[in-house]
């Protein structure tokens, strides 16, 4: 059996404990462990991204326990795909927090390696209730990243963040335990087998299960009505900490596709397609509000979190479209727009640097650097609207040529409105932040360079999507039909057998 | 049994979300803490009622033994999460002066002129010395 599926949990997990023992006064130890164990997590990507390009599915039986009994992890191309995406925005996130943000608190390394190591469990875990524990993992990192720097404004930020995510957990601990209770198994692929042969009165309880664990899904992912907690949080968070959570809305809307493609999926008799009729209204919803909310936008940092916000009604339209050419687009789309809004949380993390959270209907102080950070901006915002030549424009396209023509009217229209409004106001932010400067002079000399080299960094890689986007649109297409195909998942499960000898 | 443990599931679900609704943070302490006693005699509940303690060999019908392991590792988490919510909320009042647990939006307070009171302007994500 391959120990390849389990590393990218140890690594952060070691990491993470060995950060703690070393102690908050070695600064330049820790941060030199933490690139170190954020790049190897790169390179671990790439390869699990390279071994399981030819279909091959990774199954890890935890304790030589076969499945369905014991907990697995399975490393799919989805998967994969998935830890490549953590692993590029995490790199840039913590080589800009190293140049200065991680002075602000003791345990920012170790808690960075913690909030990666959730976020990894997320994605490789086959078994509901080993999510639930993943989850917790993720969240409490995060809350505690949160409140890195312990400002007034993020402990009031971090209130009702906690509250709410708590309140999911015990809705996601409901839904679990009714799927248990109706079918005896907590792994997924089981669960699938299960509920593609339910019927009756267990159909029916097996589908409010999984109408409570989309509430739960939907939360964590910020799907309107329930993405109130997230343009005041991320809104609050230091640029590092909130590019490191452009990742945590993505596990939300795995676990929706993980959900509604496995579980609820096109073979599971009864209860297929149970959650497409409600996805596609909140999407939508979801991309109206988040485009009237950039507007509104009093700092650049929430108006970025209003951009996350109709990424994820992006994400979510082409979930509910299911069909396997959509779901490419939507995988092409989550790897531009998780990398392109991580960038412009770490740019406005460089622009507040000079203007000290000043909201943006008031001129600030000049910038420093104005038009390499301008540059920058103008490429960042392009990109994540969605105008051509960069990646954002050919997600875009690609889920609009998805979109079947019954459904077409609502979803273009929406997306290209709200493309407009964005551009509406993305520009009016810079055209006050780079042509209002007041007169006075910059007020902070703090060196730039390696904030914008990480910015540099995560944006030259979407402009690397969009250069390779035929290769990796194929690739993508290669994983949608597998995902499309959940009786692969079950059976590559479902056929393990335990080690003879204690290998 | 069924009915009795049923109703006091839903008596605890109820007093917890009223709890929540309250919007001070020791009232949504409690209200989260009694939710998750409910949920966790859910999920006890799902081994289902009344069968014998699940220890092989036993005779007659058994209760299954996987959910009281997932109600320990939900009592587990719940316990460090409301040490967590505890302390946050203690920094909170110490730091903010009061226990709202809703006030999450310091630009919607105040005219169209934003200010923020409670923060320097000049801080960055970095401020203060190495």
């Amino acid at each position: 059996m391959s120990h390849l599926p389990i590393l990218p949990i140890l690594i952060p997990l070691l990491t993470g404990a060995l950060l703690l023992l070393l102690g908050a006064r070695r600064r330049a130890r820790q941060r030199q462990l933490g690139l170190a164990a954020s790049l190897t997590q790169l390179l671990l990507a790439m390869l699990l991204v390279r071994v399981t390009a030819d279909g091959t599915q990774l199954v890890y039986a935890l304790g030589n326990w076969a499945p369905p009994f014991g907990i697995v992890l399975v490393l799919d191309r989805l998967a994969a795909l998935m830890l490549l995406v953590t692993a590029v925005v995490a790199l840039p996130a913590l080589l800009y927090a190293t140049a200065g943000a991680d002075r602000r608190g003791r345990y920012f390394h170790a808690l960075f390696q913690l909030q990666l190591l959730g976020v990894n469990g997320a994605f490789l875990t086959g078994d509901l209730f080993n999510l639930f524990v993943f989850f917790e993992i993720l969240l409490i990192a995060s809350y505690a990243l949160l409140l890195h720097g312990r400002t007034s404004h993020r402990i009031r930020a971090a209130i009702p963040y906690l509250v709410l995510n708590l309140t999911g957990s015990a809705l996601f601990l409901i839904g679990t335990g009714t799927l248990f209770g109706l079918s005896g198994t907590l792994n997924m692929a089981d669960l699938a087998v299960f509920l593609s042969v339910a019927e009756g009165d267990t159909a029916r309880l097996a589908a409010a299960a999984g109408m409570i664990l989309l509430i739960v899904f939907s939360l964590k992912a910020a799907l309107v009505p329930l993405h109130g907690w997230l343009p005041g949080s991320y809104g609050a968070a230091a640029a590092p900490v909130a590019a490191l959570f452009a990742i945590m809305t993505k596990v939300g809307v795995y676990a929706l596709l993980r959900l509604s493609m496995l579980l609820f999926g096109s073979e599971a008799g009864e209860v297929a397609q149970l959650l497409q009729p409600w996805l596609w209204p909140l999407a939508l919803v979801t991309i109206a509000v988040g485009a009237c909310g950039a507007l509104a936008a009093p700092t650049l940092s929430v108006l970025v979190a209003w951009l996350v916000i109709v990424s994820v009604g992006t994400l979510v339209a082409g979930l509910a479209i299911g069909t396997p050419e959509a779901t490419a687009a939507t995988l092409y789309y989550l790897m531009h727009t998780t990398w392109v809004s991580a960038a412009l949380f770490l740019l406005a993390g460089v622009i507040d640097q000079t203007r000290g959270g000043m909201p943006l209907n008031q001129p600030g102080p000049a910038l420093r650097y104005p038009r390499l950070i301008g540059t920058l901006f103008f490429l960042g915002a392009i990109a994540v609207v969605g105008l051509p030549p960069l990646s954002g424009f050919i997600g875009k396209v690609l889920l609009m040529q998805a979109t079947p023509p019954a459904s077409a009217p609502w979803l273009w229209s929406l997306l290209l409105g709200s493309t407009l409004v964005l551009i509406v106001a993305l520009s009016r932010a810079g055209s006050t932040l780079f042509w209002r400067p007041s007169l006075t002079a910059p007020v902070s000399a703090t060196p730039l360079a390696r904030r914008l080299t990480a910015v540099g960094l995560l944006l030259s890689v979407a402009l690397a999507l969009a250069l390779g986007a035929d290769p990796i649109y194929r690739t993508l297409a290669a994983t949608a039909s597998e995902i499309h195909t959940p009786a692969l998942y079950s059976s590559a499960v479902l056929s393990v057998t335990p080690v003879a000898g204690g290998e | 049994m069924e009915l009795l443990f049923a109703m006091s599931i839903g008596v605890l679900v109820a007093t917890g979300v009223y709890l929540l609704l309250r919007a001070h943070t020791f009232p949504v302490m409690v209200g989260l803490t009694l939710l998750s006693y409910a949920v966790n005699l859910f999920l006890f509940g799902m081994g289902r009622l009344g069968g014998a303690a699940p220890i092989i060999g036993g005779a007659g019908p058994m209760t299954d033994p996987v959910p009281q392991a997932l109600v320990l590792t939900a009592i587990v988490i719940g316990f460090a999460m409301t040490a967590f919510t505890a302390a946050l909320a203690l920094r909170g009042f110490g730091q903010l002066g009061h226990d709202r647990a809703d006030d999450s939006d310091p630009w919607q307070r105040g005219s169209r002129r934003y200010v923020r009171q409670d923060t320097p302007a000049t801080e960055g994500d970095d401020g203060g010395q190495p």
